[in-house]
């Protein structure tokens, strides 16, 4: 373990411990979900812009495509409630079809990047100002509402305990005001675990993966060896836009209304989560435990400001000095072996 | 004896330039063949030829007997002629059995669903292909990132060795290397004779040529201007050819 490539757990505990310190009631378990509750944005979105830095390329839309999702599943929702149909099927058309269009953007900029030769900072440059302009357009008459059982979902647990009632999977139990209630695991924290641990997985275990890695390492060789790059490059963006998507489904669920700058600050949580996970800009380099590492550091960071009561956009100029740090310390301690993409 | 891979009067024009001017000759199954000549030679347009990177305009190509023609690298490839670049083309982030895979890698499904990479097949494929030609690399698991140039040049042959490559074409196989690695990889290339290749080697190392060619070809202004046995010529007969004093066909 040398310096370089061990300082982003180093930061972290330093961070724990500094927080417990200084900020009173940051060591229990409710902040601990919080933590990982509001972290569950850059998580996802840390992960999306991962498999695109592994290629080389950057992903700038995806938090304007947060809000976008936001907002077009809010309104999917709501129209076929209108049509008559129950909240469940409703709810589960608007996320499909939500899903769906939110590949998008990416197969537009995957296309752009991979046939055309724009480059990723412009093409998905672009997106971003698209999306943008689109969101604000669909919400120029007021966001509506999501549906109740949406809400009790994003704002729900996994499981409850609660003397008397006992155990319960999902469903919150009654229980008299002010009575002792174990709330664990928030649900959106599942979901998004369980979508990291796929991506985990495909990105060390299958093809895809490794054909991620060889895009990012040597784009010559990727060709040379028979590889589809172009199309390879087109999954990749439109990943990111679907994971994209995916968080702003969950950001309306949690908040109730889209917006359209849902998921804009974002980004550069995103960006700094992989850097700090010890990922390259210019390719061929990542993990996504060591990216949720690099996003545990923003969030904690995030609900420890939020405990002491600091202003959260304190935190944007934390995490700016952080990206820098990172960058500064990969060239300060290069890693010359890049041993932790592949054990 | 037959050729394994033989041209007859290849020709290959760049608008009004002739690159290759009816360039004929033939390597066997077990024979290095150096190709030599200045910069701007027609070496390169040559051999691109056989890689299926440029189309000839003239002139026929055999492969075993056979006359073919060769569109892509893709083609070459299936005729199992192997072009190793300069540059080898390998992804430096990925480990040693990543790379003799990439592209091809071997699958295997998981509970009915996923196909997931075969790692450990991998990984003893390629340990077999290296242990086969002699060659020893410190873990298989590590990136070639660590590995010397020396190492790296013989993962990039191997690969071609696993994927059945019957003819190897090398460009400037030691151009990088220091003196030690330089030895290395002209002895694996005098080994690979034994498994029954072709070779030909583009170099402008003299030493190297000697060291392990059996014959010489020298290019002049896209011309075949000489076709030596290793045996019968010397270095100053060779650069003599190359600069243009004297020729021997």
């Amino acid at each position: 373990m040398d310096l370089g490539r061990s300082w982003a757990l180093i930061f972290l505990i330093v961070e724990l411990v500094f927080f417990s310190l200084a900020a009173k009631g940051f060591l229990s378990l409710r902040v601990f979900q919080m933590v990982f509750f509001f972290g569950v944005t850059v998580f996802l979105l840390g992960v999306a812009e991962l498999f695109v830095i592994i290629t080389g390329g950057i992903d700038l839309s995806v938090g304007y495509i947060v809000g976008f999702a936001s907002i077009i599943s809010s309104r999917f929702v709501a129209l076929f409630l209108q049509t008559g149909m129950s909240t469940l099927p409703a709810l589960l058309l608007g996320i499909f079809l939500t899903l769906a269009i939110g590949l998008l953007p990416g197969l537009v900029s995957g296309l752009l990047i991979a046939k055309l030769r724009v480059p990723p900072f412009i093409a998905t440059f672009s997106m971003l100002g698209i999306t943008h302009g689109v969101s604000e357009l669909l919400i120029l008459n007021g966001a509506v509402n999501m549906p109740k059982l949406s809400t009790l979902f994003g704002n729900g647990y996994f499981l409850y305990w609660a003397p008397g009632p006992g155990l319960s999977l999902f469903v919150r139990p009654e229980i008299p005001r002010g009575g002792f209630i174990l709330e664990l695991i928030p649900n959106i924290v599942v979901v998004a675990f369980v979508v990291i641990g796929i991506l985990s997985f495909m990105l060390k275990r299958t093809v895809f993966g490794q054909y991620t890695y060889a895009i990012g390492g040597n784009v010559d060789a990727a060709i040379r060896s028979g590889i589809n790059v172009s199309r390879h490059t087109v999954k990749i963006y439109m990943l990111s836009s679907f994971l994209a998507s995916l968080t702003g489904i969950i950001y309306v669920m949690m908040y109730v209304k889209g917006k359209g700058d849902a998921g804009a600050s974002n980004l550069l949580d995103s960006i700094a989560a992989v850097v700090i996970g010890g990922a390259s800009l210019y390719g061929g380099k990542g993990t996504v435990w060591r990216t949720i590492l690099g996003a545990l550091i923003i969030a904690i960071l995030e609900t420890g400001l939020r405990v002491m009561g600091i202003p959260t956009f304190d935190k944007y100029i934390i995490v700016g000095i952080i990206l820098i740090s990172a960058v500064l310390i990969d060239k300060i301690f290069p890693d010359k072996t890049y041993m932790d993409t592949k054990e | 004896m037959e050729y394994l891979v033989e041209t007859k009067n290849i020709t290959k024009r760049f608008g009004g330039l002739t690159a290759v001017n009816k360039v004929s000759f033939g390597v066997q199954a077990g024979e290095i063949v150096a190709v030599l000549g200045d910069n701007g030679a027609g070496k390169s347009t040559l051999i691109k030829m056989i890689s299926g990177v440029h189309q000839p305009d003239g002139g026929q190509i055999f492969v075993q007997g056979k006359e073919v023609e060769i569109h892509s690298p893709m083609d070459a490839l299936s005729m199992g002629i192997e072009t190793i670049y300069q540059d080898l083309a390998l992804a430096e982030n990925m480990n040693v059995y990543s790379n003799i895979f990439l592209g091809r890698e071997k699958t295997k499904k998981v509970l009915g669903l996923f196909n997931v990479m075969d790692s450990q097949y991998m990984f003893d494929e390629s340990q077999g292909v290296l242990d086969k030609l002699n060659i020893q690399i410190p873990s298989l698991r590590n990136n070639v990132r660590t590995l010397s140039g020396g190492q790296r040049q013989a993962v990039a042959i191997s690969r071609s060795i696993y994927w059945n490559a019957k003819f190897l074409i090398m460009d400037e196989p030691t151009a990088a290397l220091g003196v030690a690695q330089q030895k290395l990889v002209l002895d694996l290339v005098k080994s690979l004779k034994d498994h029954g290749l072709g070779i030909i080697i583009i170099s402008h190392q003299m030493h190297d040529v000697f060291a392990v060619a059996d014959r010489i070809i020298v290019m002049r202004r896209g011309e075949k201007v000489g076709d030596l046995k290793k045996e019968g010529t010397n270095p100053d007969e060779v650069v003599n050819l190359i600069v243009g004093s004297e020729s021997v066909v």
